[in-house]
């Protein structure tokens, strides 16, 4: 099943075409790298995704419902699940808080004056930091967490809606080698048991390679591949933008 | 109004332009490079006008040397002043949260008004005119001062100076880069000491020319404080924070409304009587108010750079456990027991407590879970009381109802400027703030048919059941004690975390769903009306208000009770309110100088209590092990 389809996307900065007709497709269950040198427009490619840009043509479209032009908050409403590629967490609170505020949001209770926050849908937030492997840390200050516990922190929020699609940018950036492929380990069992699409922007090959169902790769805001990662480690083009950029992925993978 | 009238007007507006963009100018370019708000920049402004009044005193009054030698040591020696706060105080605390340089610049405020009180007394001191400059000449048939010409001749040459400066020397590039990215040139092993210290010097002097200049056209007096610098910060967010360019655009721009508005005067519409000139008190906040909502980053100013790494994690929010209910229980059994004590000083003294930590928990509550700094609350006090008194007055309604009035006049208040400041943040949503309450206070200053205009309002007796001062202090004390309890159930709610969520993370917040700005713009408005219900408890519990209840010194008073407190507690506005009141009392009773000994004070308590008086408490406690630190 598709969850997520994008056509025709187009955005220019000024003179500069950063996206160029980019069209792509997610299913439920599938995680789709997208993948491209330095300046490549994919960060461009997210933000339109995501609400934080607005792309000047093109279609995206979540289970049949057109996004272009929402806000973020009313794309996680239909949900939509984020994590960044700098962690954003509310730093005075705590992980459980943390998890306890988007399920707060999901279930509409945030006007709420009396009742204590601590105590509602306690349950439930620790039931997701245990998915993600972080019970033992939920009353913990999430400004004093290292960062690799923040990348979890913020996949557990992103679970809290119940997505039909998560948009990770750059999960692993900033993370432990030792810890990348554990953290999209992490993120694909997840994926696959909630039947959650997952499209997600990566600088390490290895992560990329290892976890990815499917790749798409953008070089000067174009689409010039697509397929499965063995598909595009032979594609000649995609070697011809990679050679020299420092990120070498021969065989051995 | 005729060709001219247009003239003249543009002229006086030119002439006006140059002070304005002097301190305006000063005040930006520190800002840039230190972060700092200088609220005392105004005082350096006022030094430079006393300074410069006594110079030209002492050298005679009709020397040319002597004048001019006058306003050039005066903008020296306040530069010097600068120098000196820099390396004393401001040094120390440029690692302090934002919010705490901003209280040792209040405190210097109060400082300096009362050094100025000592040496220059009450009274106003106007200089002599210009010697060489005294005479007119004639535009179009009408008389312009040969002064105001050179005045008009003197901004643009300080700009052109500037801009030399700025763009032609070492020096120069390095305060531009500083204002780009302050650690960047840190990092890059730029001596910041001498940097900051000489963009103080700079800053001041530049302040202190500018008042020195006034000197033939103002009198000297003590008020000028806070009326500059609510100018000059009008002046520095129209033009964008850190353009100088900008600074000067828009002391035009204001100016010229100004001197419009006066040459305007009063114009019939419709068969009412407008009058422009009244309208000068305002017309400044009301261009800012329409420059920051269509250009939030002013004229020809950036978005702000983010700061790296330097504020202040906050721990995590503790439920209200017992020990905090226990306390408040104790403290709420001292306050009823205290009228068996007989002392009506002491009941006196208590409500003003108690109404003043209403205040400044509704302050707290803007600026600490909600994150947006206030430096206007005074208008929804204000808004309370004459909500409250002006129901009485004129509708007769009994007390017990016109209470109610009060919150719901601030309420709406709240929430008209809310909806715009909401759409701001940090520093500029500040000044807008600041803005609104100049606003508020200008209309009820000047309505003498309404609100009785700076004579205020008198005959807000409480019902005869009240009559007994004991009974109005249990009323009041309920109503505060009340006022509070809600509010910390709010922190503690839902809606507090919001708040807390949008300040931390608004980009996370939007990621989850969360309208910030509508929570912010609500909270707004609950902080509004119940800092109202406090300004209508205040006015019963005085029997008359003035304007002052909602003039900027009541904002800067109810500022000083949160930082001195400390943000992060919340119990801190209770610690800030009980101990500003009572010292503010105290000392005022024993000497004229109560605003030195508490601008002291509070200078003290920031060097050595960076995170207030009940945040260092707590500090203490937990390291001694009575509190328990959940975050570890």
């Amino acid at each position: 099943m598709t969850v997520l389809t994008v056509k025709g996307l187009h955005k220019s900065f000024g003179g500069v075409k950063a996206v160029q007709d980019v069209h792509f497709s997610v299913a439920a269950g599938e995680l789709l790298a997208l993948i491209g040198p330095n300046g490549a427009g994919k960060s461009t490619c997210f933000n339109m995704l995501n609400g934080q840009l607005r792309p000047d043509a093109g279609e995206v479209t979540l289970l049949g419902t057109p996004l272009v032009g929402l806000a973020p908050r009313q794309i996680w409403r239909l949900g939509v699940g984020r994590t960044f590629q700098i962690t954003a967490t509310f730093n005075s609170m705590t992980v459980r808080e943390n998890v306890q505020m988007a399920l707060l949001s999901y279930h509409n209770r945030l006007m709420s004056l009396w009742r204590p926050a601590n105590r509602l849908y306690r349950d439930e937030a620790m039931a997701l930091l245990e998915r993600v492997g972080m019970v033992d840390q939920s009353e913990r200050a999430c400004g004093i967490l290292a960062y690799g516990d923040l990348k979890r922190v913020e996949l557990a929020i992103a679970l809290a809606n119940n997505p039909k699609l998560l948009l990770m940018d750059e999960p692993t950036a900033g993370m432990a080698p030792s810890e990348r492929i554990g953290l999209m380990d992490l993120t694909a069992r997840l994926a696959r048991q909630d039947n959650i699409a997952v499209l997600f922007t990566e600088h390490d090959m290895d992560v990329v390679f290892a976890q990815a169902d499917r790749i798409i790769v953008l070089d000067r805001g174009r689409l010039i591949a697509e397929g499965s990662p063995e598909e595009v480690r032979q594609n000649e083009q995609v070697q011809a933008v990679y050679l020299g950029s420092g990120a070498v992925f021969a065989e051995a993978h | 109004m005729s060709l001219s009238n247009i003239v003249i007007q543009f002229l006086n507006g030119l002439a006006g332009a140059s002070s304005l963009f002097l301190v305006a100018a000063g005040l930006s370019i520190i800002f840039g490079v230190s972060r700092i708000v200088n609220f005392a920049h105004g005082s350096l402004y006022m030094l430079g006008i006393y300074i410069a009044y006594s110079l030209i005193e002492f050298f005679g009054r009709s020397s040319i040397l002597g004048f001019w030698g006058g306003v050039l040591l005066a903008a020296l020696i306040v530069g010097l002043i600068g120098v000196v706060i820099e390396m004393v105080i401001l040094r120390r605390i440029y690692r302090a949260p934002e919010l705490f340089q901003l209280l040792a610049t209040f405190a210097l405020v109060l400082v300096i008004k009362d050094v100025a009180l000592y040496i220059w007394g009450a009274e106003d001191l106007l200089g002599p005119r210009a010697p060489g400059l005294r005479g007119a000449v004639q535009v179009f048939g009408r008389r312009l001062p040969e002064y105001d010409l050179l005045l008009i001749v003197i901004g643009p040459v300080v700009l052109g100076l500037l801009w030399l400066l700025m763009s032609r020397t070492r020096w120069g590039t390095l305060v531009r880069a500083a204002t780009q990215d302050r650690e960047m040139v840190g990092a890059l092993g730029v001596n910041q000491t001498f940097l900051f210290t000489s963009v103080f010097f700079l800053g001041a002097f530049l302040a202190g020319l500018g008042g020195a200049l006034q000197v033939p056209r103002e009198p000297a007096q003590l008020m000028l404080d806070l009326t500059v610098i609510s100018d000059a910060f009008v002046v520095v967010v129209v033009g964008g924070m850190g353009s100088i360019g900008g600074a000067f655009l828009a002391a035009l721009l204001i100016a010229q409304a100004k001197a419009f508005c006066i040459g305007i005067g009063d114009v019939v519409v419709f068969g009412t009587t407008l009058s422009f000139t009244k309208f000068t008190l305002v017309v400044e906040f009301v261009i800012m108010a329409i420059v920051l909502v269509v250009r939030p980053w002013g004229l020809l100013g950036k978005p702000q750079a983010a700061q790296r790494g330097s504020t202040m994690v906050e721990p995590p929010l503790h439920p209200l456990g017992k020990t905090f209910w226990s306390v408040v229980l104790g403290l709420v059994i001292l306050l009823a027991v205290a009228p068996l004590g007989g002392d009506d000083y002491l009941l006196v003294l208590l409500v003003d407590i108690a109404i003043f930590t209403l205040f400044a928990g509704t302050l707290h509550f803007l600026m600490g879970p909600a994150g947006m700094v206030s430096f206007g609350h005074a208008a929804y006090f204000g808004l309370g009381c004459y909500g409250a008194a002006l129901v009485f007055l004129k509708l007769k309604l009994p007390m017990e109802l016109a209470i109610f009035a009060g919150p719901l006049a601030a309420g709406l208040g709240a929430l008209i400027f809310g909806w715009f400041c909401v759409r701001l943040s940090g520093v500029y949503l500040a000044m807008l703030t600041l803005a609104f309450a100049q606003i508020a206070w200008s209309v009820v200053f000047q309505w003498d048919e309404f609100t009785g205009g700076s004579n205020g309002l008198i005959g807000l007796w409480p019902s005869d059941w009240l009559k007994d001062r004991t009974v109005l202090y249990f009323v009041i004390l309920a109503f505060c004690v009340g006022g509070m309890a809600f509010i910390w159930r709010v922190v503690h709610a839902p809606f507090g975390y919001v708040l807390r969520a949008g300040r931390d993370s608004p980009l996370r917040a939007d990621a989850i769903g969360i309208d910030v700005r509508r929570f912010q713009w609500f909270g707004f408005a609950i902080a509004g009306a119940l800092a109202g219900l406090s300004g209508a408890l205040f006015a019963f519990s005085k029997g008359s208000i003035s304007p002052e209840t909602l003039a900027v010194s009541r904002s800067v008073d109810g500022l000083v009770m949160v930082l001195l407190g400390g943000v992060q507690t919340l119990t801190g506005p209770v610690a800030g309110a009980a101990v500003f009141t009572w010292l503010q009392d105290e000392i005022a009773r024993n000497t004229e100088y109560w605003r030195a000994i508490l601008g002291i004070t509070i200078l003290v308590i920031v060097l050595a209590f960076p995170q207030g008086i009940a945040g260092f408490v707590k500090q203490m406690m937990t390291r001694k092990g009575l509190l328990k630190e959940v975050a570890a």
